[in-house]
């Protein structure tokens, strides 16, 4: 029997989510500061009608569903996944009022791939767009890769249990330190501190590549943005392209690794933990996805003579590889490249680096490297134990932050998101062959959306159908909650029309 | 019969003259059009090398490289990065951005789809740059509308805040 849910769960849920709203509200705050700076008038009205939204919805929720109670699982998965779509909503109006789109579905598409740090984009004449614009769709990322719903709580709420069930609701299971809300604030703290050295780095690279410094440090704020959170967002339309650099290339490279890597690998390696890098089971596992990748990647460019010399092979076949891994989506090639120029094997090379993804607790998406060393790790317990005698006890352990034994029932969570995520990628591409696209392209596009990656081979574009434009939305968000949330909203739902 | 040869040879060496003077001419007149960007990268290796004439306004930055520099134009396709000699970019005084429409430009010269000296990249080596149309401030226009709507909001936004602070005051004293 489905229990049809309480009007305390509506409250509750109405409740949290208007504190989110409000949350991305005092969010537009900054691109305002950055509309005075850059004395941009008409994006300042854009984000102020977008904050007077936001307020009044968020108020309108808190005081209709006033409540104390402190959320369930259930009603924390919902709030987690409902805040989502909420966000996309409202942090649309701006880049809507901004005229850079041609439609409000649009919009949500570029907020929903900010937020969900995928980089598939939409938006017209980029080159054109204001700072404050520009800089909102890097934000999106920013506060999407940390989790939306803990960083707007992180600003309202003290430490509740409410807390972590939206922690774990955003794919995030690892505790760094045991009060919730102090994890989501050390995360807070070492994004801002990367960001302050990432923007640095990228801003002095650029003002020696030639750029004003006005741009060069904009542009490397946004870039580390981008990087760290895996977006793929890039202030220009050319991508990191637009650079002609290969020293600003190597700086990204470095950013896309270290925004690749699980939180709690990197709050060891501040404590001084430096061995943990070589013994962890993430790290492990990505050295060897990366290298394998990499050599069927090597193998079709060579094939087809893509990039004849060194130099040229690392910037444009490495560098694609370690983005398309880490699931950030940069491009030093323009989209129709790809299916023109790279070959059926340098394109599956990709295809299974981006569905692989990245590290676990990190602002990656894709199936991740956890997931992929624990399966690894048990298909090698089912291999000896069929070769040790029927008697024989094996005991299996792997390595990630401390040593654990592998339980069948870890092996199923793994194996069940991995089968998730498989099933996401393949019906995007059903829907895009449906759609008219070839097998190829729409496989490419659908696994870069679903995985959050953010690489096109030229699909995405404004005038694709609306059929696909919400697809990719859908699976940009699935992607990135890694469903469990998903699933609870879609049983809240039928417990709601067919619960008794 | 030398004469009648000599005629002959006279009257067929002018047509071949004419018939290579006619492909030369043609073919400048087609490299003398400008080819536009989703031409140049989804037929990159039919043009890989050639001499092309391409057009676009220049936007973002030019970057100086030494005696060279780099600028990115776009044909409101794609923007295509141009490498060329730095003097060429003397003439340019505005480049595309929120609140500039950059100079229009017209650059002839090598298309390579890959480069080798430039670590791959899809490229332009410019011999000559011509600006065809200067580019200018744009005013930023803002609908009354707009402004109405935001001032409503901030008003709303405002009272909002008051009366939560007061609450919350309230609430503590309590």
């Amino acid at each position: 029997m489905v229990l049809k849910p309480h009007l305390d769960d509506f409250k509750i849920i109405g409740y949290y989510l208007g504190k989110i709203t409000i949350g991305i509200g005092l969010f537009m705050l900054i691109p305002i500061v950055c509309a005075l700076g850059f004395r941009e008038v008409s994006p300042t009205f854009d984000f102020f009608i977008g904050i007077g939204i936001s307020f009044l919805l968020g108020f309108l929720l808190t005081k209709v569903c006033s409540t104390d109670k402190d959320l369930n699982w259930m009603q924390g998965m919902i709030v987690v996944s409902l805040s989502w779509l909420v966000a996309t909503i409202i942090a649309a109006i701006p880049l809507y009022l901004s005229g850079h789109f041609t439609s409000y579905l649009d919009t949500c598409f570029e907020s929903m791939s900010g937020f969900a740090t995928t980089g598939l984009t939409l938006v017209q004449d980029l080159d054109h767009l204001s700072y404050t614009h520009n800089l909102w769709r890097h934000l999106t990322p920013f506060m999407g890769g940390q989790g939306i719903a803990i960083v707007a709580l992180s600003l309202f709420v003290s430490g509740s249990s409410g807390a972590f069930k939206m922690y774990v609701g955003e794919a995030r299971e690892e505790k760094i330190l045991p009060n919730v809300i102090h994890t989501a604030r050390f995360i807070w703290i070492i994004s801002i501190i990367y960001l302050l050295i990432g923007t640095i780095s990228l801003g002095v690279t650029g003002m020696l590549i030639g750029m004003k410094p006005q741009n060069a440090f904009f542009h490397g704020a946004c870039i580390f943005m981008a990087g760290f959170d895996t977006a793929g967002f890039a202030p220009q339309s050319q991508n990191i392209l637009y650079y002609h650099s290969f020293s600003f290339e190597i700086v990204t490279i470095l950013i896309m690794i270290i925004g690749t890597l699980n939180f709690n690998l990197h709050f060891h390696l501040w404590s001084g933990n430096y061995k943990e890098i070589f013994k962890n089971i993430e790290t492990r596992t990505l050295l060897l996805s990366s290298t394998l990748a990499f050599f069927v990647v090597a193998l079709g460019l060579k094939q087809l003579n893509v990039y004849p010399g060194l130099v040229m092979f690392f910037r444009k076949g490495f560098f694609q590889l370690i983005s398309g891994h880490s699931t950030t989506g940069f491009q030093t090639i323009y989209a129709q490249q790809f299916i023109k120029e790279w070959g059926s094997l340098a394109l599956g090379g990709i295809i299974c680096a981006m569905a692989l993804g990245g590290c676990a607790c990190s602002t990656a998406g894709g199936i991740k490297m956890l997931r992929l060393g624990i399966i690894l790790k048990a298909i090698k317990e089912d291999i000896r134990r069929i070769m040790l005698p029927e008697k024989a006890i094996i005991v299996q352990k792997f390595h990630h932050i401390k040593n654990i034994f592998l339980d069948d029932k870890q092996i199923r969570a793994a194996l069940l998101i991995t089968l998730c995520y498989l099933v996401l990628y393949c019906a995007g591409a059903l829907i895009g062959m449906f759609c008219g696209y070839p097998f190829l392209d729409s496989l490419f596009e659908s696994t870069s959306a679903a995985a959050n990656v953010g690489f096109s081979c030229g699909i995405t574009d404004a005038g694709m159908p609306a059929l696909l434009k919400v697809t990719y939305i859908i699976q940009m968000w699935a992607g990135r909650l890694e469903f469990m949330s998903i699933f609870t909203l879609l049983g809240f739902l039928v417990a709601a029309i067919k619960g008794k | 019969m030398k004469k009648v040869y000599s005629l002959q040879f006279i009257v067929y060496s002018f047509f071949i003259m004419l018939l290579a003077v006619n492909c030369t001419l043609y073919t400048f007149v087609c490299h003398a059009e400008t080819i536009s960007s989703p031409e140049l990268i989804n037929n990159a290796k039919q043009y890989d090398g050639k001499e092309i004439t391409y057009s676009g306004e220049v936007i973002g930055d030019v970057m100086v490289r030494g005696k060279f520099a780099w600028i990115n134009v776009s044909d409101a396709k794609n923007a295509i990065g141009i490498w060329l000699p730095q003097d060429l970019t003397k003439g340019i005084y505005n480049t595309g951005s929120y609140k500039t429409k950059g100079d229009m430009v017209e650059v002839k010269g090598k298309f390579n789809r890959a480069c080798i000296e430039h670590g791959g990249d899809l490229d332009i080596h410019a011999s000559s740059l011509q600006i065809v149309q200067k580019g200018e401030k744009v005013e930023e226009i803002i609908s009354p509308r707009k402004i109405k709507v935001a001032i409503a909001f901030l008003i709303i936004c405002l009272t909002l805040t008051i009366i939560y602070f007061i609450r919350l005051g309230y609430g503590t004293r309590s």
